[in-house]
């Protein structure tokens, strides 16, 4: 229907696997931001232009391409990390898993029909493969930080799914689902600078004091 | 007048902000607990047509819901007050604001028709009990917040994929897309089948890691081992049933289609395993906070365990419902009290409080009788209701298993909490300032009084709207 949007999600595709490969944090938070703002535009390409609409670009836009990663890249800043060093999963499984994942989405979502308007995009499997792989920096990653990128990965991959719902979802939905991103990533943020503060590293596998014995 | 319940707690957030004083700050919070209340009573009498959208309106579920959250918030800010006077030193405007705040967003799920809305009160309750978990600013309890916010934030996200998925299961099914629960009820037989099953699995992970159900409780023990005794039985008691009433709009629309059945194993499997996990961890818990999580753990079971049965065990769930949330209620603001007698919550150190803090020793004694289905208090009636409809449906293994569970746990329980109540004192014990004191009894005093009178009469108003509820739900009484 719209190459274009395709293009657009082939690229979101590509970009998991550019926060998949990499040790440095600074560039997955950039990956993650540029992968929102792609999700940004999307909707301006695939619904009819509406005010309702013009609002929800312009948020996304802002909220995942700029407050988001200024969070966050300022964490990474006062934390005084760069890299994440040794990730349970390493860099190289975790391409391979990842790839493994978004065949599986691809499969996944050729047993779930689509809506007559939506035939052939690729909106289900980007999403649900943006969404595994998200998962996969979640469990695979040891940094605090690595795990709210992760989060944020995942966020997008669900975003990608709204967009199919973009013209049905209210705007005070929507608004109120940016908003609650928002305050969430604050207050990961927040947290992380305390875990920084006591225990001089946001190596979450440090976090063992109240496990089960 | 339905707003007024969701903007009155931000007012009170808002003044407590504005007073700069910690002491008489501390006073927002039950003054505000006592008019919320006032109102709930207010709107449960007389309650408003639903709004011309049909977004807000407060059903027969949502009125439990608020009904037990309004009653239990309420008792703890009245606590907040002598607790917070032990903790002077410790800036409070963070943690009354962000209790104020919580108790509006919790306010708005039980009022909201429209499963958009409910998402996002919900995962506003996640991220303001963040900063109620992390009250005590150690290492612990960063560690707590930390695993709480991580867990229950991907856990409501992967509700919200389901959300879209039921939502897009309309379009599919050439219906108007919409997420009002009215319609998605009336339209719940015609939804694509692919994508409503999907929808299904995906919320029931998500409302049910932030209920806590095995195998998605691993977050609980920690965040309610080291949060503030009161912000453990807001947990317990209010998040719970919010998140209980997220799963219960789920269920309406599963049982509305033709999928309940397959929904009710589902529910009854996990409630089982969840009741299984706590009697096994319950056992040898050493640290007596930890091991009321374990309790959530298994209530949320049972509650699990009696929507999967369904009929007349809906009675028996929407009930304890209300049961676990009151007797949790006590049983944290009791455990709290005891922890700040012996600065310390290991069974090791902490012995004899019957003799070192009579009060709330006796309190938590009785609470730990209440809340392993004991008579006369609540539970026992709900659990009892539940169990006898397991057996008069011929559903003796779950039956049977429910009660081996029960005995587990009460033998479990009763090893760790008789030696807390009624050991011997140590001898090298810290000396701490904490002394049983009105401020600090009285709020789960009263509570133990409601729970025992539910336990020997339930009163006609609350009967009917049990009986309604339930009927909402699919059953009779």
């Amino acid at each position: 229907m719209n190459p274009l949007a395709d293009q657009f999600l082939v690229l979101c595709l590509l970009l998991n696997f550019a926060v998949l490969g990499t040790s440095r944090l600074a560039f997955s938070v950039r990956a993650v931001a540029l992968q929102g703002v792609l999700l940004g535009i999307l909707p301006a390409l695939i619904h009819p232009f509406s005010w309702h609409l013009a609002f929800i670009v312009v948020s996304i836009i802002l909220v995942k391409g700029a407050v988001i990663p200024i969070l966050i890249i300022r964490a990474i800043r006062q934390a005084e990390i760069q890299r994440e060093f040794v990730p349970f999963i390493g860099y190289i499984p975790s391409l391979v898993l990842g790839a493994l994942f978004t065949s599986l989405a691809f499969i996944f979502a050729a047993k779930l029909p689509l809506a007559p308007e939506h035939e052939g995009l690729l909106f289900v499997p980007a999403s649900i493969a943006t969404v595994m792989c998200g998962f996969l920096i979640l469990m695979g990653r040891r940094k605090a930080i690595s795990q709210v990128i992760g989060y944020l990965l995942m966020e997008n991959g669900i975003f990608i799914f709204g967009l199919l719902l973009a013209d049905a979802m209210p705007v005070m939905v929507e608004a109120g689902a940016l908003l609650d991103l928002l305050v969430g990533i604050f207050v990961m943020g927040i947290v992380i600078n305390h875990i920084s503060r006591e225990f001089s590293t946001l190596d979450t596998s440090r976090l063992s004091t109240l496990r089960e014995e | 007048m339905m707003w007024a319940i969701v903007l009155l707690p931000l007012l009170g957030a808002l003044i407590a902000w504005l007073i700069p004083d910690n002491r008489r700050r501390s006073f927002v919070l039950p003054v505000f607990g006592l008019l919320h209340l006032a109102l709930t009573v207010t709107l449960l009498a007389e309650t408003p047509p639903p709004s011309p959208a049909g977004w807000i309106y407060l059903d027969p579920l949502g009125k439990l819901s608020l009904l037990s959250t309004s009653i239990l918030f309420t008792i703890c800010a009245a606590y907040a007050v002598g607790y917070l006077n032990y903790r002077r030193l410790r800036p409070n405007r963070t943690l009354c604001m962000a209790l104020l705040v919580c108790l509006s967003a919790m306010t708005l799920v039980t009022i909201s028709q429209h499963l958009g809305l409910l998402w996002i009160a919900l995962e506003a309750t996640t991220l303001t009990m963040a900063p109620l978990v992390y009250f005590n600013h150690n290492a612990r309890s960063i560690e707590a917040t930390w695993k709480y916010l991580l867990i229950c934030s991907v856990g409501i996200a992967i509700a919200l994929l389901g959300l879209f998925f039921l939502a897009y299961s309309t379009i599919v099914a050439q219906q108007e897309v919409t997420l009002l629960l009215g319609s998605l009820i009336e339209d719940a037989p015609r939804l694509h089948e692919g994508w409503r099953h999907a929808a299904f699995i995906f919320l029931l992970v998500g409302f049910g890691s932030k209920m806590g159900l095995a195998p998605l409780h691993t977050w609980k023990p920690d965040a309610y081992g080291e949060a503030p005794g009161l912000v453990g039985a807001l947990l317990a008691g209010g998040l719970v049933n919010c998140a209980l009433l997220a799963l219960l709009r789920v269920y309406q629309i599963a049982i509305a289609s033709t999928e309940g059945a397959l929904f009710q194993e589902v529910l009854l499997g996990m409630g089982l395993l969840s009741m299984a996990f706590a009697a096994v961890f319950m056992a040898r818990q050493s640290d007596f906070k930890r091991m009321l999580a374990y309790s959530s753990v298994e209530h949320v079971g049972i509650i699990a365990v009696a929507l999967g049965l369904g009929k007349a065990a809906l009675f028996g769930a929407l009930l304890h419902m209300i049961n676990n949330a009151l007797t949790k209620g006590v049983l944290f603001l009791s455990c709290g009290n005891i922890h700040r007698a012996y600065n310390s919550k290991s069974t090791q150190f902490v012995r004899g409080a019957l003799r070192r803090t009579p009060w709330s020793g006796a309190l938590f004694l009785a609470a730990f009788l209440a809340i392993t289905g004991s008579p006369p208090f609540g539970p026992f009636v709900s659990e009892f209701l539940i169990v006898s409809s397991a057996f008069v449906q011929g559903n003796y293994w779950s039956g049977g298993l429910f009660l081996l569970f029960l005995a587990m746990i009460f033998i479990g329980m009763a090893s760790t909490v008789l030696p807390v109540v009624l050991g011997k004192i140590p001898k090298d014990i810290q000396k701490s300032p904490y002394r049983d004191t009105v401020h600090t009894v009285l709020p789960p005093l009263l509570l133990m009084g409601v729970i025992l009178i539910l336990g020997l009469w339930i009163p006609a108003p609350l009967h009917a709207l049990l009986t309604e509820a339930a009927g909402m739900l699919g059953g009779g009484q």
